[in-house]
């Protein structure tokens, strides 16, 4: 790839084009779109973790073959990613769901609803 | 990996201590991504539990929170431009980049301290409400590794400076750039879960 000898970073600035726009996306989509809570919830972590993916692979040189690609620990990488989602999603589970702390948050309303709706399904 | 210097490749990667150092940094943002993930999950956890002080939606403000976005992009940016200079060997461009991105960090501290103290006017405090404990610890931690991080980086463009380019300080460099884009990482998280979300909700 020889990529250091290059007088023009292309993957830099490509990664920084992208960066960018998808930040913009993401506030479009959270402040100027007509989707629902959820989907917007949904659609801007989608765009976060895309972003997240072009720090790691565009800036922070996770593939590159000139340092024969054997320092990055992609199974602790992993394991970290792993945990954290695991810390996350866990505690909102486990704190969150179905428990009723706050009724003027419309938020909260929103996953009673849902609570109910699966308590009558059955 | 072999024990010998290496005649091609990136400097930093030509020694083996160079190697290892790099494949410890992994290790230790590994668990600081697990570090992070704590925090998020109390922030979470305790969304919505603002009591008798003011909700997020009605103290963020989209403008300040983009501009303080784009400053972290734009730094990241940067300071894989000075990498990518100092890989070509001109250690005049890495210092010219890395001091350009230093400028672009201390901006984005300079708003974030603004921030919290609007918001502490506002009477959203550290104490003010669990949602707030929450919010404050979460910003403030990443605000923290920013300002180590400008700290660290001025200690090493002196020793760059003092030193030249040599597989020892080049591989602290690529270091300190993982370490950079690595809060540029977590800016996003915290920029989409707490602004975003807080403006919408």
């Amino acid at each position: 790839m020889a990529e250091h000898n290059k007088r023009i970073p292309v993957q830099h600035i490509v990664g920084f084009v992208l960066s960018l726009v998808l930040t913009l996306l993401a506030a479009w989509a959270a402040l100027r779109s007509d989707l629902s809570t959820f989907w917007i919830i949904t659609s801007i972590m989608i765009l976060a973790v895309i972003q997240a993916g072009i720090q790691l692979f565009m800036f922070m040189h996770m593939t590159e073959s000139e340092s024969h690609n054997g320092h990055v620990p992609w199974n602790m990488m992993f394991h970290g990613f792993v945990l954290a989602a695991i810390v996350v999603a866990g505690s909102l589970f486990t704190m969150s769901f179905g428990h009723d702390h706050n009724k003027h948050q419309p938020h909260e309303q929103h996953q009673q609803q849902e609570q109910h709706q699966e308590h009558s399904s059955h | 990996m072999s024990s010998h210097e290496l005649k091609s490749g990136p400097l930093e990667y030509r020694i083996q201590q160079g190697q290892m150092n790099i494949l410890g940094f992994w290790i230790f943002l590994g668990a600081e991504i697990v570090l992070f993930s704590t925090l998020f999950a109390t922030y979470a956890v305790l969304f919505g539990r603002t009591d008798e002080a003011p909700l997020p939606s009605e103290l963020f403000e989209p403008g300040s929170v983009l501009i303080m976005t784009f400053l972290l992009l734009t730094s990241s940016f940067t300071c894989g431009i000075a990498i990518h200079e100092m890989r070509r060997g001109s250690k005049k461009g890495l210092i010219t980049w890395m001091i350009v991105t230093l400028a672009l960090g201390l901006g984005f501290i300079g708003l974030e301290i603004e921030e919290f103290i609007h918001y502490a006017h506002e009477g959203a405090t550290l104490q003010s409400s669990a949602y707030w404990s929450s919010f404050f610890v979460l910003a403030g931690t990443h605000g923290l590794h920013v300002t180590l991080g400008i700290g660290w980086a001025i200690l090493l463009l002196i020793q760059i400076a003092k030193r030249g380019l040599t597989p020892v300080t080049s591989r602290k460099f690529f270091i300190i750039s993982l370490y950079w884009h690595f809060l540029d990482v977590v800016w996003i998280f915290l920029f989409t879960s707490i602004y975003l979300i807080g403006m919408v909700v």
